[in-house]
């Protein structure tokens, strides 16, 4: 019940706000500027709905609305299948789809005890490494078009639309793969797949250099970066912060490392720590996990075994009455699946723990007291999706 | 040799033959008034498809290639749809001044080509204290900014005029002294005059070091002048959607745009007159020959390719470049470039006044 009454107390707060911008003409309602930033705006990238009351310029409270883009997915997912259901969860973190679809596949495999043939498991690791590239490439042109710069879009852009690709070739689709099921990969590998990586990565190695001189090594760019939105290694821990920007701050927190999953205890790979935890070491920690996820594909794409793709399971899955739980690092966090079976064909229950929202949550404790133009900078290392911090 | 100016001289022997003083200069200064619009309007066609251009290249994509022979009638097709929108007057906006702003733009950045020198003898008023009116008449460009955002009701309008209005202010000062350096030098505020006295060099090449800090501190501070990027944080459109132009549309909104590309012409035309000696061509001491061959050259094209080549600078700055944020923006004028640029001043008065240049 406590959790009601903070709804209800935040309900209230909005009706507030709501009130005090009634009359237009007067503007400056209560001595305070109001000003939206959102649900049409160029910086949200999609439907986020920021309320901020400003100084000048400077930030005094950051208040996100959610809802715009509410599709209920968990409740969607009770009226599906086992099969199905994965699908729906490409919806949500879009850029990740392949991760999602990852960690549903796994809560599912939990439950029914099946093993996964270890091709299978090699192409899911490569297909999530190859997703996490792309991601944080969208997340670096993104951000750097936040900011002003526009021409490292396009060049982002290049190399993700190979790996995009490579998914088209192997998984039929650019966005919503839905490689994943339970069991395994739902076709083998496309003939051409080892090459077209191989071609991805020198395509990559002879570009990163251009990143650096455009933004890493860029004087305005650190400017810009450093010191601002300092997030410390505790607020992340007691925001929940995971992925990227939990590291940025110095919390060790890859579910790869800590609870691997798959293959990837046999891999080699670092995690990425920076301690600054400001939105310059957010961004460092995603450029080198970039370069990580390329060790990791280096290390596999030669090596893959052999076998089936994907193990026979029943036609209609069940799982056993009980509750499952997997959780996997997306290219934003930690995504958790939570399953409570009822022993039927369909989840009786789903919850989704998502990076994002935990994420965003530490948006107005970062932004209070810096300056509009920081408030970009901070949404743009915080890598927010919107339909995955609203399902 | 060819030039403009036998044009304008032939026009004005036929005109002062067949009418009265009072007529010729009447009938001249329609002529003058409506080449101004002319060239008003067409300037902004040739930047915006050069823009677009010189972007698509740095960005490895092809810019506009449909309309016309390689999307050169683009921006023309672009006016077109411009000219036949709705000027939409938001409701709760001031018309009066809402209305009035983009024509103060646009009459500001005519005003500004006055006392530029497109050619040898081609001048449209070569007045006395021509780089005075250029600086003067440019700070009046910061009152249609400011009556935009104002008269808007909007408040991303009103926050990207206000930071508009601390910038230009700001940055004018660093401008004005970069001016007043080659005022110094030449001793004289007359246009005609200061390409003059760049005839055996220009004045980046002559003055040594402290002209080349000026030159430099001029660039950058025309760049913040003008609102371009890495310094458009009047526009600036992942905080303030467009800012102070949020809620122009149709042909008002394209007065403020010809108006920004206008006045990236004249900054650099005024840049390319003052460092790099405008129309004068590129002369060394004693080589005669070499000289010579310059010389053949028209006088226009040199102007043009100087104003070009230092709008080629802006356009590449806007390209590659993140944006400053208010209080690094402001920092980087007091703290950095107005002392350097006072130094600076005070440094070339003493080789003026010493002879140390060449």
């Amino acid at each position: 019940m406590e959790g009601f009454g903070e709804v209800l107390k935040m309900y209230r707060k909005t009706e507030i706000i709501n009130d005090s911008k009634a009359p237009p003409a007067e503007g400056f309602g209560e001595a305070d500027m109001i000003i939206n930033v959102g649900p049409q705006h160029p910086a949200t990238h999609g439907v986020l709905h920021l309320v901020i009351t400003l100084n000048g310029e400077t930030i005094k409270n950051v208040e996100p609305h959610l809802g715009y883009i509410h599709r209920s997915i968990e409740k969607m997912c009770e009226s599906l299948s086992y099969r199905q259901f994965i699908y729906v969860t490409s919806r949500m973190d879009y850029l990740s789809a392949h991760i999602n679809n990852h960690a549903c596949a796994l809560c599912v495999e939990q439950g029914l005890q099946v093993e996964i043939p270890p091709r299978a498991q090699v192409i899911r690791v490569l297909m999530d490494e190859l997703t996490r590239i792309a991601s944080h490439e969208l997340w670096l042109g993104a951000m750097a078009m936040d900011l002003g710069a526009f021409t490292p879009f396009f060049h982002a852009f290049r190399e993700r639309e190979s790996i995009n690709d490579i998914m088209e070739e192997t998984c039929g689709a650019r966005l919503t793969m839905n490689y994943m099921v339970p069991g395994g990969v739902m076709h083998d590998l496309h003939p051409s797949f080892q090459q077209r990586v191989k071609d991805f990565m020198q395509l990559y190695k002879s570009k990163v250099h251009e990143y650096d001189e455009m933004l890493t090594g860029n004087i305005i760019f650190q400017n810009r970066m450093k010191n601002v939105g300092v997030l410390s290694a505790e607020d992340a821990i007691s925001y929940g912060c995971t992925g990227p920007t939990a590291r940025g701050s110095g919390v060790s927190c890859d579910v790869r490392k800590l609870y691997p999953y798959e293959i990837y205890n046999t891999l080699e790979f670092d995690e990425v720590l920076e301690t600054g935890g400001d939105s310059f070491s957010r961004y460092m920690v995603r450029v080198r996990e970039m370069q990580q996820s390329i060790r990791i594909i280096e290390q596999l794409i030669d090596n893959i075994p052999e076998g089936d793709f994907q193990t026979k399971t029943k036609a209609v899955l069940k799982l056993p009455k009980g509750e499952f739980y997997s959780r996997v690092e997306t290219a934003r966090g930690e995504l958790g699946v939570y399953i409570v079976s009822e022993g039927a064909t369909t989840p009786y229950r789903i919850k989704f723990r998502s990076p994002g929202f935990s994420n965003l949550s530490v948006l107005n404790h970062i932004a209070k007291g810096s300056k509009l133009g920081d408030l970009v900078a901070m949404m743009g290392t915080l890598d927010l999706v919107i339909p995955d911090i609203d399902r | 040799m060819w030039s403009f100016s036998n044009i304008a001289n032939s026009i004005h022997e036929w005109l002062s033959n067949n009418f009265n003083p009072t007529w010729t200069i009447i009938i001249e200064m329609v002529i003058a008034g409506v080449a101004v619009i002319s060239l008003f309007a067409l300037l902004g066609l040739v930047l915006v498809i050069m823009e677009r251009k010189v972007s698509a290249w740095m960005q490895i994509r092809l810019g506009p290639n449909r309309v016309g022979p390689k999307g050169m009638f683009q921006s023309l097709a672009d006016t077109l749809k411009l000219l036949v929108k709705e000027g939409l007057t938001p409701g709760g906006a001031d018309k009066f001044l809402f209305n009035l702003a983009p024509f103060i733009a646009m009459i500001v950045a005519m005003l500004l080509m006055a006392p530029i020198a497109f050619a040898k003898d081609f001048q449209l008023w070569d007045l006395n204290i021509g780089v005075l009116f250029v600086s003067a008449v440019s700070s009046i460009m910061v009152i249609s900014i400011l009556m935009a955002g104002w008269a808007s009701n909007n408040k991303y309008s009103l926050m990207g005029a206000m930071r508009s209005g601390a910038q230009i202010v700001s940055y004018e000062l660093s401008a004005g002294l970069s001016i007043l350096a080659v005022v110094v030098m030449t001793g004289s505020l007359q246009v005609s005059e200061i390409i003059e006295s760049q005839r055996n060099g220009w004045w980046i090449f002559k003055g040594h070091l402290p002209m080349l800090i000026a030159f430099v501190t001029f660039i950058i501070a025309v760049t913040a002048e003008t609102n371009r990027a890495p310094f458009d944080l009047a526009e600036a459109e992942s905080e303030l959607t467009a800012g102070f132009h949020t809620e122009y549309s149709g042909m008002k909104f394209a007065l403020f745009f010809l108006a920004e590309y206008v006045n990236v012409f004249i900054v650099c035309a005024i840049g390319a007159t003052l460092f790099l000696g405008g129309w004068m061509p590129f002369h060394i001491g004693k080589w005669e020959g070499f000289n010579h061959v310059m010389d053949y050259i028209p006088s226009s094209i040199w102007f043009f390719g100087k104003t070009f080549f230092l709008i080629f600078l802006i356009m590449w700055f806007r390209w590659t470049f993140p944006r400053l944020r208010i209080d690094q923006l402001l920092n980087l004028e007091w703290k950095y470039l107005l002392p350097i640029s006072m130094i600076n001043l005070l440094i070339v008065t003493a080789m003026a006044i010493l002879g140390w240049h060449f």
